[in-house]
């Protein structure tokens, strides 16, 4: 994975609440096997109409919100499936943060092995965002993750939490499956001590 | 100290505690994998050169994308999706070459990965379970620790057969009474997600209890369950008892002999100690429960089947007024309507939350002798082989299709619309599945939650029925 520290860019608001992973990328472009080309997807339903073309009015099709990096969402955002394409066409799609007010549990943790950044701010700095993003789609806003520091283009400055391991994976570019990778000891003495209650092979 | 049955589970499982800087780390007992959210961790691990560890404690079914239409000639169900069959053939190469056990599709043991590893006794009390799928609480019924993971925790577990995890609240969801008659498991979930909304449950694992939870059958505990994830929660937990163990005796992969006492004596230590706490509390009188469904296009947007849809300028809070007024655009429906006598297009009986042999009795009870409304699509779709041959063994299938029905192959089918089975634009459907996102069971198909027995109602009345007024049919 890519280290991630920070981002400055432009923003696009989906003020809805409860944005599912059906809504992010639906299922029938599930059957893919591999993580690439996904952005194209990436909210599908609610871009294109039935013959392909793209809806005018939904705001990622807006040439003011070409290249904007940071999707300001609705309450509860991602709740649904566990679906890992989810981020994956979100990051396809350009996004490298997304913040809400709220994060449904998977979503978040599929975000962050990926290095999309979920921002959880209070909802009148939610409210002021959706408003700035809708107003002057060319403000920017700025997210440091060393410091935890969401940047308003007005120069106010908010802390956001994220818990101590994501951050140090992300900062360092350290994927989770290689720290569990070097807990073989411990693993193989936690499997010493419990007696397996389970063998699928011996039947099948 | 008294803990509760998750605490009980939680910590016998940990590899490693959680510290100031790290999660748990925690040991998986089953990993379930199907063909949709495990291919780019196979090839995670390819690219590493890892092997799966616990090969033996890995199980593969095809599900999600695969066809539920009948067989050719020679007993195979043909894959024409080019790129589904290109998924399939991917994770058969993957458990070859990974050593992982496969049910293959159209193979006996096939099915919706929630359905199979209960009617294996694979699901135990006490264990913890994952899956690349979020409906993988369906396995708390028993008693496990079962929930979601993504695809690069699916790497993970395969890998090292440990996950990291930051341990959850507890939510006690309490439901006494005795069900009416009509009323159902799908009902109990309904309401709860109602009332708690689709976020209500996040980062929490949900223990359902109450005397109308006890009285449930292992089916009926996996109706509620599998739902939690639709109330936030990726866990729901019900502690076992004597209707577990019973339902779990006999299968293939139960203990036998003095394996079994030995394992039914610790599982009666899981139940949650008196003395416990949970850092939540919900209550649902199941005296006063009656059939629910759903309105809107998410899980929580549900009544009670003789309300009326809500009117979203009653709501204070403006986002949730935006998020109803959407939600009303995209079903076509008008705030203060009943749905009572709505007309559908579709009936689907099928899914995890609602395709075992007991859904589909109760539903072939009330149809029998009775006629799918003319215009009405009906499809029964079994969750897995060993359900479709049972049913098929007590004469089901002959029900449903002396009433019009369509008797399908094993799998997701309409629940997510992958494999071709999908509503078109604009239609209704009425279904015992699990979401009515917007387009989850086909582009512009608008979908109602219900149980089986509404559901079988609909289809015979052509529009939105309470069940209970055909209830002297059953
Ligand atoms: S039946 Fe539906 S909810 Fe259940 S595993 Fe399949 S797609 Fe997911």
């Amino acid at each position: 994975m890519e280290a991630f520290s920070a981002v400055q860019g432009r923003t696009v608001a989906l003020p809805i609440n409860d944005i599912d992973t059906d809504q992010i990328i639906p299922a029938r472009y599930l059957k893919v096997t591999d993580k690439d080309g996904l952005g194209s997807a990436c909210f599908s339903d609610w871009r294109y109409n039935a013959d392909g073309s793209p809806k005018p009015e939904f705001p990622l099709n807006q040439t003011a919100y070409q290249g904007a990096q940071v999707l300001i969402a609705g309450h509860n955002f991602g709740c649904g499936s566990s679906r890992e394409h989810a981020p994956w066409a979100l990051m396809g799609a350009g996004f490298k943060a997304v913040i809400s007010t709220y994060f449904a549990d998977i979503f978040k943790n599929n975000a962050l092995k990926n290095g999309l950044l979920p921002v959880v701010v209070d909802a009148d700095t939610q409210q002021q965002l959706i408003s700035l993003a809708q107003e002057d789609p060319t403000s920017e806003v700025s997210i440091d993750l060393a410091s935890q520091t969401l940047t308003l283009p007005d120069g106010r400055a908010i802390t956001f939490p994220i818990d101590p391991f994501s951050k140090y994976c992300l900062l360092n570019g350290v994927d989770q499956l290689g720290f569990l990778l070097g807990l073989e000891n411990e693993i193989q003495s936690y499997e010493v001590d419990h007696r397996d209650r389970i063998n699928t092979l011996a039947v099948s | 100290m008294a803990q509760t049955l998750f605490e009980k589970v939680w910590n016998s499982h940990l590899v490693k505690p959680q510290t100031a800087e790290t999660p748990a780390v925690l040991y998986i007992d089953l990993h379930l994998v199907h063909e949709v959210t495990s291919p780019q961790a196979f090839t995670l691990l390819r690219e590493r050169g890892l092997k799966v560890r616990r090969p033996d404690k890995t199980l593969a079914t095809m599900d999600h994308s695969t066809p539920t239409t009948p067989r050719n000639l020679d007993g195979i169900i043909p894959v024409t999706d080019q790129q589904a069959a290109f998924q399939l053939d991917f994770l058969t190469k993957n458990c070859q070459e990974f050593g992982i056990p496969l049910y293959a599709l159209g193979t006996e043991n096939q099915g919706i990965v929630h359905v199979i590893g209960p009617e294996q006794g694979l699901t135990q009390p006490g264990m913890t379970i994952v899956c690349g799928d979020s409906h993988t609480s369906t396995h708390g019924a028993f008693g496990a620790l079962a929930f979601g993971i993504g695809t690069s925790e699916v790497g993970h577990v395969l890998a090292t057969q440990t996950l990291l995890q930051s341990k959850p609240k507890t939510m006690a969801i309490r439901v006494d009474g005795t069900l009416q008659p009509g009323v159902t498991a799908k009902d109990i979930i309904l309401a709860i997600i109602a009332k708690i909304g689709v976020g209500g449950g996040t980062g929490y694992v949900l223990e359902y209890m109450g005397s109308a939870i006890r009285a449930l059958s292992m089916e009926g505990r996996m109706t509620i369950c599998n739902m939690s994830i639709e109330g936030g929660a990726r866990a729901g937990m019900i502690a076992p008892d004597d209707t577990t163990y019973d339902y779990i005796a006999g299968r293939t992969y139960a203990p036998k002999g003095a394996d079994w006492d030995r394992a039914v004596a610790q599982w009666r230590t899981l139940p949650t100690d008196p003395e416990a706490t949970f850092d939540a509390e919900v209550v649902l009188d199941g005296d006063a429960l009656i059939p629910m469904i759903t309105y809107g296009t998410n899980p929580g947007m549900g009544m009670k089947i003789t309300d009326r849809v809500p009117d979203p300028d009653h709501l204070g809070d403006v986002s949730q007024k935006i998020a109803l007024d959407k939600a009303l655009r995209y079903m076509d429906l008008q705030p203060g309507q009943s749905l009572l006598g709505k007309a559908v297009n579709v009936v689907f009986v099928g899914s995890c939350t609602n395709s075992r042999i007991t859904d589909l009795r109760e539903a072939a009870r009330m149809i029998e002798g009775q006629r799918v409304a003319e215009g009405v699509r009906m499809m029964v779709v079994p969750g897995s082989q060993r359900v479709k041959a049972q049913a098929e063994a007590e004469g089901l299938d002959q029900i449903f299709r002396a009433a019009g029905a369509e008797w399908r192959e094993a799998g997701c089918s309409m629940c997510i619309a992958m494999n071709g089975d999908q509503l078109q634009p604009g239609e209704y459907a009425v279904s015992t599945s699990n979401r009515n996102f917007e387009g989850r069971q086909g582009k512009g198909g608008r979908t109602f939650l219900a149980s089986p027995l509404t559901a079988v109602a609909t289809a015979i009345n052509g529009v939105i029925t309470d069940p209970r007024e055909l209830l002297e049919r059953v």
